[in-house]
């Protein structure tokens, strides 16, 4: 561990959060209950600052093949901070019990960019952000259904679309493409080809 | 008196101003803007999602198609990402020719970023000569990846082969005459470095060109001085990165805070503006242009002097050598290996982020330890930038909207994914 990464561990630690360092980067697990009052800290503590959040996005663990699950839930919400002032970084995962309907706070409120990446996360995964002044689809098309980027949603889709020639104008049609998968998806047992 | 409304503007999709295909809803009180919507996802392909579905050597390519104005930087964060989850030392070359496609990548997209922001202001002439010079830099593209744009140069481990000893010519053709011919070729007689030596040495005074042109251009500074105005505060809270944050007065530069690869060996400076209005943040990326061309002068002569391996020698990650893998068993079990299951990437996860000529661009993989990813998440600059296009353009006139949009330097394949 770097010196500075050491001294933002500790204020983590100080802080009150319990952070996991590996390959040079720290994460913190939060429970949705502590997620905002967290990420204030976060972003107002002398000796934290983070300024900018980098990154938000969802992730569905439903099919999660490795050893370290993360337990709690289905979804999870990932973000990544950077402080500008003290030059670090720090990941914070939030992991939502239900799958059903996950639900989180919004941090609009603390971070005004994440307006867009809380708006991506509820498009693709479903999550909701409670809070949120305009939480409107975003990257899919207009009067999509379904949150294409869970795991139980197929790759190539459940509709397509053609020009029908005869009603004269776009249909939506079930997806008439067969699910194919090159390359299998294969986890290897620990120690495979090491002699 | 009549009842006076606002009305709204549908801007885009196809509009040749909106930089690709961008909808925007403007709500507009006569000439000037009340709110901005940008409706983006037209261009949404779900790279995030298909790469889910293929090994890591197999979606590297769509890295490219992501931003299509700056393809090296992504490929860059996208194997920088992996060698991080994987543990990969990347030899020293590898990191040198990488960090030296790195800035003519970001002269390639600040070209075109000034060129069309003068084009969409109506300065036709820089747009020409900008094009001019992007050409020339896509040719070293092309010499070293047999791909004007879409190179899939990068790979985890290092990049896919050395520069070339020979520089590609142009060939006889009838609309040219030997003596024209000749000129075409005078630069491209030697090894892709001397092209690129050549390259450095006549480009500031091209950059000084689009400077006669623009910097002190009275219709220029109009159009430029004090429009889309972001405070440092503001471009921070909005996460702003890259020339955006810079523009502002922040200096911020991940090569220099955070230096990745060989960055640290190097010797340039960061442009900071001060006023953080359109003109700071297009004299920042002519500034960056200057320190790009001085960072590839620096690379290479290195790149002269050193020669070495460019790859890595684990068979697990980077493909063995024709002759090997045609000679020897062990190889050749490697080598199919390698392109039918692909690489395994340990669990875990890891962000990694360059400094891309838009701002930060990141990769962040989870790995459960297959050969795919279990998610990848893209961070795009253009994204976050694009985000606060409502804030930036409250309260200007339409022609500025234009000038907000194109000073953004936003591309949709990024914004969309």
């Amino acid at each position: 561990m770097t010196p500075r990464l050491r001294k933002l561990f500790d204020s983590l630690q100080q802080a009150g959060l319990a952070p996991v360092e590996r390959l040079g980067e720290l994460t913190i697990e939060v429970t949705p209950a502590a997620y905002l009052a967290t990420c204030l800290k976060l972003r107002d503590g002398a000796d934290l600052r983070f300024e900018q959040a980098i990154d938000l996005c969802g992730v569905d663990y439903s099919t999660y093949g490795g050893q370290r699950v993360p337990a709690g839930g289905r979804f999870a919400v990932v973000l990544h901070l950077l402080s500008v002032s003290h030059n670090w970084r720090l990941r914070v995962r939030c992991v939502i019990a239900d799958a059903e309907v996950p639900v989180l706070p919004s941090l609009v409120e603390v971070w005004p960019n994440l307006n867009w990446f809380e708006r991506e996360a509820f498009d693709l995964f479903g999550i909701v952000f409670e809070g949120h002044p305009d939480l409107r689809r975003i990257l899919t098309d207009y009067g999509f259904t379904g949150h294409p980027f869970r795991k139980d949603f197929p790759i190539s889709g459940h509709v397509e679309m053609r020009y029908d020639p005869e009603q004269r104008r776009v249909v939506y049609q079930p997806v008439t493409i067969e699910p194919r998968e090159i390359t299998p998806r294969v986890v290897r047992e620990p120690g495979y080809g090491e002699d | 008196m009549p009842e006076i409304r606002n009305y709204t503007v549908n801007f885009g999709p196809q509009h040749p101003a909106a930089h690709g295909v961008l909808r925007l809803v403007l709500e507009m009180d006569g000439e000037v803007v009340q709110r901005a919507d940008p409706h983006i996802g037209l261009l949404h392909r779900a790279t995030e999602k298909l790469a889910e579905s293929r090994t890591y050597l197999q979606s590297l390519p769509y890295m490219d198609r992501l931003d299509y104005i700056s393809m090296m930087c992504s490929e860059h964060a996208y194997v920088m990402a992996i060698e991080k989850l994987a543990g990969i030392e990347v030899p020293i070359r590898a990191q040198y020719i990488r960090v030296m496609f790195d800035e003519i990548t970001r002269i390639l997209n600040h070209l075109f970023g000034v060129a069309t922001l003068g084009l969409d202001l109506g300065a036709m002439t820089v747009f020409l000569y900008g094009f001019r010079e992007r050409e020339d830099l896509l040719d070293c593209y092309e010499a070293v990846s047999g791909a004007r744009m879409h190179a899939a140069y990068y790979r985890p481990g290092g990049v896919y082969r050395d520069l070339p000893e020979r520089m590609p010519q142009y060939e006889a053709q009838y609309s040219r005459n030997a003596r024209a011919l000749a000129e075409m070729n005078a630069n491209r007689q030697g090894s892709l470095l001397d092209f690129i030596e050549d390259f450095t040495r006549r480009f500031p005074k091209c950059v000084d060109d689009y400077e006669t042109l623009l910097t002190d251009n009275r219709i220029w500074k109009q159009r430029t001085v004090g429009i889309g105005v972001v405070s440092p505060e503001r471009a921070l809270a909005r996460g702003f990165t890259g020339p955006m944050l810079r523009g502002s007065g922040v200096a911020w530069d991940l090569r220099k805070k955070q230096p990745y690869e060989v960055y640290d060996k190097l010797d340039f400076d960061v442009a900071v503006g001060a006023n953080g209005d359109t003109y700071d943040r297009y004299l920042v990326r002519v500034a960056e242009m200057r320190q790009s061309n001085r960072i590839i002068k620096q690379c290479v002569d290195w790149l002269r002097a050193n020669p070495g391996p460019v790859i890595v020698d684990n068979h697990k990650v980077a493909p063995p050598s024709r002759e090997q893998m045609k000679s020897n068993m062990e190889e050749l079990i490697h080598h199919f290996k390698l392109f039918t299951e692909g690489m395994h990437v340990p669990e875990g996860e890891a962000y990694a982020g360059v400094e891309g000529p838009k701002g930060e661009f990141g990769v962040y993989f989870i790995s459960d330890g297959a050969n795919k990813p279990y998610r990848m998440k893209l961070r795009s600059p253009a994204f976050t930038h694009l985000s606060a296009m409502d804030e930036m353009a409250r309260g200007h006139m339409l022609a500025d909207a234009v000038a907000i949009i194109s000073t953004l330097d936003i591309v949709f394949g990024e914004i969309d994914r």
